[in-house]
């Protein structure tokens, strides 16, 4: 540039370009700016050499260290599978029963538990486990299959009512509106006798005796339901398929059955030991009433 | 300062080839704000950065000089002895005076700890120190610049270290001019040897209060201490190798806000180091004064004021911002005017108002009307007010606590009976370095009862007893139960110490029931 000099009180060379009047300084830039400038370049070139830097066709190059985010991640799960792995492996051979003998252990696996379920389980029993209609809910004291460990573990591992598993809890409550075998109004007397189960209605002779003909045999005579057969307690307040005499009246007619998965086939044994023992600490958990069929296995007899 | 001649720039048209920046560089003595009472400065600045000169300034002895000491003795054992100060808290607590427990979330300083959640305490303390200095500088002016800020003292102690390694003033510039050399190599190896080792100590002394000292001191040695700790003895050493071995009073005159913000504290009636230059002006040697008593004043330009200043300005060409009143010049021209015989005083922690009332030969107020004014007993009142809250409440907070967070999924559990069950996560909180039992009691809510997860809900009962450990908060997952019928409704979960300090808390939760209200 042709009008390029130096600028009398800053000692700097002006650029030489002149805008009415106004001139701008070719001020250099701070030594330490530079410096540091020059100092990104080099790590620039490092970093360039060292990771994966450049897009290819397929893939970036690879650097020289090798690291990926990938591998990264790999290397970390693989990390927390180690640290985990001594506790799984505890859980895996201690027997459900002694679970509860170390606290410790319990609470490992309760956590491993909670976890489990919100992947397997919220879909149907929702995210606070208390289930919705035709969905048990699992905080409460009413089970049908058992609330013990054991039972819970059993009940999750062949699931309910799976054809392909032969030791999966199965009952089956008839439609006995829709097969034909209660007429409309025997259905309502027999609802009504439910109702007085529970105290909600005046109990009435003909569903008292309709009762005794068809229901007993699985609820008890008392209708305080069964858990060897999976009747439901209808004596009580909770109700899987709801409590109104409209509800009752429904469920007498078309005889709902819910399934469950068999989660024997989909998870490990230890995931469904860590599942069952999240349930049981819900709030509705029950000690073990039975002495367990190995006999080399301490339980807890208390009722 | 370079002023060629230049005509054209001055009727305002710019002409190719002319410096416009010259008319903007060049300020005139009349654009420059300037006391009629004040001499005419001789270097007018002309940037607005200059290039770091590095001050060279003289040892002077003296009652500031003195002081400083003091200060920096103080405040440098203060620094690098505290964390060495064992204070016993019994068997469960730490036994470090003061320390910041980041790990663990504790603060501890001697009797006090601090939980995060009472970190008001610190704000409060902060907030004391931040009206503190108002009342300081408000008083005594940039006193916390001149004295205890910690770039003044390090900077000092730096200096110090320049004076034992290449001597006084004169030595240290001579050897500042003369060109490298073996001996000139040796002695900056050494100096700046001792710089690192104290930048070390004293990024070293930092993390001791972050952990227990000894067992960190051990630990750092051994390569075992955590990384964050090799990594903050790092930046701070380099940041006071470098802040206080290089950068020194730059740090005060660009990068420090504090200075600033204190201008703006400062008034007329606030204490500051002034040149009288009533008294002093005309400046003349004393042979001169000898020759004309009549027309020189008491300054004798001897620059010592200059040559003693740790920040290199000159203090008779009136305050400043690069003037941290540290009064090293006072010391200075004291001693000179007792030399000379003339009364000290020349350069004097003066307020400006009685700067004026004592150039028109009018008497000063005495010390303690300068001290004790309205704005700093405005100060100290607030100050003093924020303190004895904080010693009130710091006397009055209980070390006992409970918090309850109801369940929200699911909110209410209907059982099997029609009774209701809610869940709460109620946290026991026990701030004593000792374990204590304590008493969880269910208050309202009649008919209920309360069982956790850990014990059968046969036990269920309107009270539970658990140890809490010390300096620990419990968590219990309470569930509680209420016969079928009941409302929902308020209850309170309360809290007390079965040892003899009997303290108690208590809080409220809502009992959800289905439907709502019944």
């Amino acid at each position: 540039m042709a009008n390029k000099r130096i600028d009398q009180p800053t000692g700097t060379e002006t650029v030489g370009h002149e805008w009415d009047g106004i001139e701008e300084l070719d001020t250099p830039m701070p030594r330490w700016w530079l410096w540091t400038f020059y100092l990104t370049i080099a790590w620039g070139l490092v970093y360039v050499v060292l990771y994966p830097a450049w897009p290819l066709v397929t893939q970036a190059t690879e650097g020289a260290l090798g690291w990926s985010s990938r591998g990264q991640l790999a290397q970390e799960v693989a990390k927390e599978g180690e640290r985990r792995a001594p506790i799984l492996a505890a859980l895996a051979q201690v027997p459900i029963e002694r679970m509860p003998e170390d606290g410790a252990r319990m609470r490992a696996a309760v956590a491993g538990g909670r976890a489990a379920f919100k992947v397997n389980c919220v879909q149907c029993h929702g995210a606070g486990a208390a289930g919705s209609q035709g969905y048990p809910n699992l905080n409460d004291d009413d089970w049908l299959w058992g609330g013990d460990l054991k039972a819970i573990e059993f009940t999750l591992t062949h699931g309910v009512r799976q054809p392909d598993d032969d030791q999966t809890r199965f009952s089956q409550m008839p439609a006995f509106g829709r097969d034909g075998i209660l007429t409309p109004a025997q259905i309502g007397q027999v609802a009504d006798h439910v109702l007085s189960l529970g105290g909600k209605a005046r109990d009435n002779s003909a569903g008292a005796q309709l009762f005794v003909d068809n229901c007993a045999v699985c609820h008890g005579a008392d209708g305080k339901g069964s858990r060897i057969v999976g009747a439901p307690n209808l004596a009580d307040a909770i109700w899987l398929y709801g409590g109104s005499r409209d509800q009752i009246t429904q469920q007498i007619m078309n005889g709902r059955n819910g399934v469950m998965p068999a989660w024997g086939s989909r998870l490990d044994p230890v995931t469904i030991k860590m599942l069952a023992a999240y349930v049981h600490s819900l709030g509705g958990g029950e000690d073990f009433v039975e002495v367990a069929q190995d006999p080399a296995v301490k339980v807890d007899e208390q009722p | 300062m370079s002023n060629p001649e230049n005509p054209n720039s001055e009727d305002g048209v710019a002409k190719t080839n002319e410096p416009v920046s010259l008319t903007v560089a060049k300020p005139t003595a009349g654009t420059l704000r300037h006391e009629p009472h004040e001499p005419q400065r001789e270097h007018l600045p002309e940037k607005f950065f200059e290039k770091h000169r590095t001050v060279h300034n003289k040892r002077i002895d003296g009652p500031f000089r003195r002081f400083k000491w003091l200060v920096m003795a103080v405040t440098l054992a203060i620094y690098y002895g505290t964390p060495w100060i064992r204070w016993d808290r019994g068997p469960y607590a730490p036994d470090q005076a003061v320390l910041v427990d980041l790990a663990n979330r504790r603060f501890y300083m001697f009797g006090i700890e601090i939980w995060p959640q009472e970190f008001y305490f610190v704000a409060g303390l902060l907030i004391m120190a931040g009206i503190g200095l108002f009342l300081v500088t408000s008083a005594v002016g940039r006193a916390w610049c001149g004295y205890s800020c910690p770039q003044t003292v390090w900077t000092d102690v730096f200096q110090h270290v320049d004076r034992f390694v290449d001597g006084d003033r004169n030595a240290r510039m001579r050897l500042d001019a003369a060109p490298w050399s073996a001996s000139k190599i040796a002695r900056r190896a050494f100096k700046w040897t001792i710089y690192l080792v104290i930048s070390f100590w004293t990024g070293g002394a930092w993390i001791m209060y972050f952990a227990d000292a000894p067992t960190l001191v051990r630990d750092f040695w051994s390569g075992e201490a955590a990384p964050v700790a090799y990594i903050t003895v790092a930046i701070l050493t380099l940041t006071t190798f470098t802040l206080g071995g290089f950068m020194r009073e730059q740090v005060c005159i660009y990068m420090c806000p504090w200075p600033r913000i204190q201008s703006a504290m400062m008034d007329e009636k606030s204490l500051t180091v002034t040149y009288k230059d009533w008294r002093g002006e005309p400046r003349g040697s004393v042979k001169k004064a000898q020759k004309d008593p009549a027309h020189f004043g008491d300054c004798i330009d001897c620059l010592q004021c200059v040559a003693v200043c740790p920040t290199g300005i000159d203090i008779r060409e009136g305050p400043q911002i690069g003037c941290i009143t540290c009064a090293l010049c006072i010391d200075a021209c004291d001693r000179v005017m007792a030399e000379v015989g003339r009364p000290r005083g020349l350069i004097d922690y003066v307020t400006l108002e009685d700067a004026k009332r004592e150039a028109a030969g009018e008497p000063v107020k005495p010390v303690w009307r300068v001290l004790l004014r309205p704005r700093t007993i405005a100060y100290f009142t607030v100050w003093g007010a924020i303190g004895l809250a904080m010693l009130f409440a710091l006397g009055a907070r209980r070390h006992i606590d409970i918090s309850a967070a109801p369940d929200r999924n699911p909110p209410f559990m209907l059982m099997s009976d029609g009774s209701v069950r809610n869940a709460y996560t109620v946290k026991l909180r026990n701030m004593e370095s000792r374990p204590r039992a304590m008493r969880v009691q269910l208050e309202d809510l009649p008919g209920s009862a309360m069982w956790t997860d850990d014990m059968p809900r046969e036990q269920a009962a309107r009270q539970l007893i658990r140890t809490v450990p010390a300096d620990a908060t419990l968590p219990l997952r309470i569930y509680v139960i209420a016969p079928a019928g009941t409302a929902a409704q308020e209850l309170e979960f309360k809290v007390s110490s079965l040892e003899e300090d009997g303290e108690e808390d208590e809080t409220e939760a809502t009992f959800e029931v289905p439907g709502g209200e019944q």
